[in-house]
């Protein structure tokens, strides 16, 4: 009985409101979409992160035969100096370094040659030209820091690199994307709470009657109100419906469809980190329900 | 059943208290007429008992729950206790008669076998069976207080309040629902009435309260209405009452003079005389 009655309140709600209840649903929709979005773009990044940080390598350059370094001085790193550098990373970075790969003059012009097999801006160059270096693998990219104090100002060593700093200029536009899709969200879901607040004050005025019988004859606090909680609550998880919906046509028509086939190298996000963010999106709109609910409902169905 | 003990209520700080002190008894079973001019203090009466206010000062006790202190996640089990019919009937528009009563069962969570079982034996105790499909507008104002009182009484109340609730009736369906609401009180249930209504109170001699800018200026236990020119000074003799939100308001009805008009034969109170319907008094009306 109370159930029936309850869900027969809450449909003829919905219907006596319709106008609103649509708004909050688009709203909802438009500012979980942004919330989505960010989320998608944080997704992303890690995506990134964990492909492109196991391809990539601390890079130790090693003396050439011309450089201004103060640990060049000598001139071009020795043998000696480039075991005593394997050494080092042996013991004082045997917990850092993974693996050690010695990239010669050779190893590194074979490289060159393969990348630009016309030669460099129509300059010949020989193997002499290239710079041998230590690729260091890290267990941890994170310690980078580390590694780099280590074997930075050793004799033979120009300079320390760590190629993740590649990626930075990327990863800075991918998190202010996702700050602007973070405060976008804010700002709609600031809307849509205020809209639900309007649309749960216009349904208690517009039964005001009803509860206030209610409220005679005593009906429990929580029975009054939860009509109302439950078109607020419903609203919301709709408008969190159409989000999901609508970013998992986007990612699988912008992302798996198009951005896939033309840029293939990369790791995208797919329809599945789509459905893993579903639910957060819906825990957000049944807290935006949750929030409108109960700014409004003391107000307007007080016992 | 309802005892006010030096209760004082203050809407706004500084204003006149809407009640002063005021010390009252209600017994169970009772049948009490509330009466006094507008403002003199019993709508604030009425609702400080359904705890719709708190007292500023004193002890309002309610079927023996000190209201005033009550917590407010325990006012809906106070309210199953209580009935209330309103001078404007307060239906639901949208719903039948049936439905009305039955939505009063249905907020409270009852099972549909037991509103099934009992809102039919409700209608048919207030005369409204066979009016069960209609909708409000579809019946006579006594019909729609009809409905109210089936509404306020389908789950059994100990109390009922009931706030002029003759105030929109002319007076031989006046008559009918103070027949009805003297039947109730003969099931046991305690009926608070704030009326203005002065022939209904001299017919039924039931205990009388007046109030008068929220003071008690007099309780009769087989009390009558009292001077009109007292009671209502601003309206005087002439037979006025006031509604709600409109400060007084003529009542064309009554201005006809009707000197024979007698609510019963003969000049005894409604309470010594033979009972409209035979009913053995008990604790409820549905259990005779």
């Amino acid at each position: 009985m109370r159930l029936q009655f309850v869900v027969s309140e809450v449909v003829s709600g919905l219907r006596r409101n319709t106008t609103m209840v649509v708004a909050v649903v688009l709203v909802t929709f438009v500012s979980l979409t942004f919330v989505g979005s960010a989320a998608l773009l944080q997704a992303q990044i890690g995506k990134l992160k964990d492909d492109w940080y196991d391809l990539v390598e601390v890079s130790v350059f090693l003396c050439p035969t011309s450089s201004l370094a103060p640990t060049c001085a000598a001139g071009e790193a020795t043998d000696e100096q480039i075991e005593a550098l394997q050494a080092v990373i042996g013991t004082e970075l045997s917990g850092e370094v993974q693996q050690v790969y010695v990239e010669s003059k050779e190893d590194a012009f074979a490289d060159f040659e393969e990348r630009y097999p016309d030669g460099y801006q129509g300059t010949q160059l020989t193997a002499e030209d290239m710079q041998a270096s230590l690729r260091l693998k890290l267990a941890d990219p994170g310690q980078y820091g580390v590694v780099s104090d280590v074997l930075s100002g050793r004799a033979g060593v120009e300079v320390v690199e760590d190629q993740r700093a590649i990626f930075d200029p990327l990863f800075l536009a991918l998190n202010r994307a996702t700050l602007l899709s973070a405060g976008l969200a804010a700002v709609m879901l600031l809307a849509a709470v205020l809209l639900i607040t309007t649309t749960i004050r216009l349904s208690a005025v517009s039964r005001r009657k009803e509860t206030e019988i209610m409220r005679l004859v005593g009906a429990s606090n929580l029975f009054v109100q939860l009509p109302f909680l439950l078109e607020g609550a419903l609203a919301a998880v709709a408008g969190s419906v159409l989000a999901s919906g609508g970013l998992w046509l986007a990612v699988r028509f912008l992302v798996t469809d198009w951005l896939e086939q033309s840029v293939s190298w990369v790791a995208y996000v797919s329809e599945a980190d789509v459905l893993a963010i579903a639910p957060l999106l819906m825990v957000v709109a049944v807290g935006l329900a949750a929030i409108a609910s109960f700014f409004t409902l003391n107000r307007y169905t007080r016992i | 059943m309802i005892r006010f003990q030096n209760v004082s209520k203050v809407y706004a700080r500084g204003a006149r208290p809407a009640l002063d002190d005021v010390s009252v008894d209600v017994e169970r079973g009772e049948f009490v007429f509330l009466v006094g001019a507008s403002g003199s203090g019993k709508s604030t009466f009425l609702s400080l008992v359904l705890r719709e206010q708190r007292p500023s000062r004193g002890h309002v006790y309610v079927a023996g729950r000190d209201v005033a202190n009550l917590s407010a996640w325990r006012v809906p089990s106070l309210r199953r206790q209580l009935g209330v019919v309103f001078q404007d009937f307060r239906l639901l528009q949208n719903k039948t008669v049936y439905e009305n009563v039955a939505f009063a069962l249905q907020v409270i969570g009852k099972p549909r076998h037991v509103i099934r079982d009992t809102v039919p034996e409700v209608l048919e105790m207030v005369g409204l069976n066979g009016k069960e499909k209609r909708m409000p507008t579809e019946l006579s104002g006594g019909e729609q207080q009809r409905a109210a009182i089936a509404r306020a009484i389908v789950n059994r109340p100990q109390i009922l309040l009931a706030d002029e609730p003759t105030g929109n009736l002319d007076p031989t369906t006046s008559l009918g629902i103070m027949r009805l609401l003297d039947r109730i009180n003969r099931t046991g249930t305690t009926v608070v009435m704030a009326t203005h209504d002065d022939e209904i109170v001299n017919e039924m001699r039931r205990r009388v309260v007046e109030l008068r800018t929220g003071e008690i200026v007099r309780d009769e236990a087989r009390g009558v209405y009292g001077e009109r020119e007292r009671i209502l000074p601003d309206v005087g003799r002439s037979p006025v009452l006031d509604a709600p939100g409109s400060g007084t308001r003529v009542v064309p009805a009554r201005l006809v003079p009707q000197p024979e008009r007698r609510l019963l034969p003969d000049r005894q109170p409604l309470a010594d005389r033979q009972p409209l319907e035979r009913r053995p008094a008990g604790p409820a009306f549905g259990e005779a």
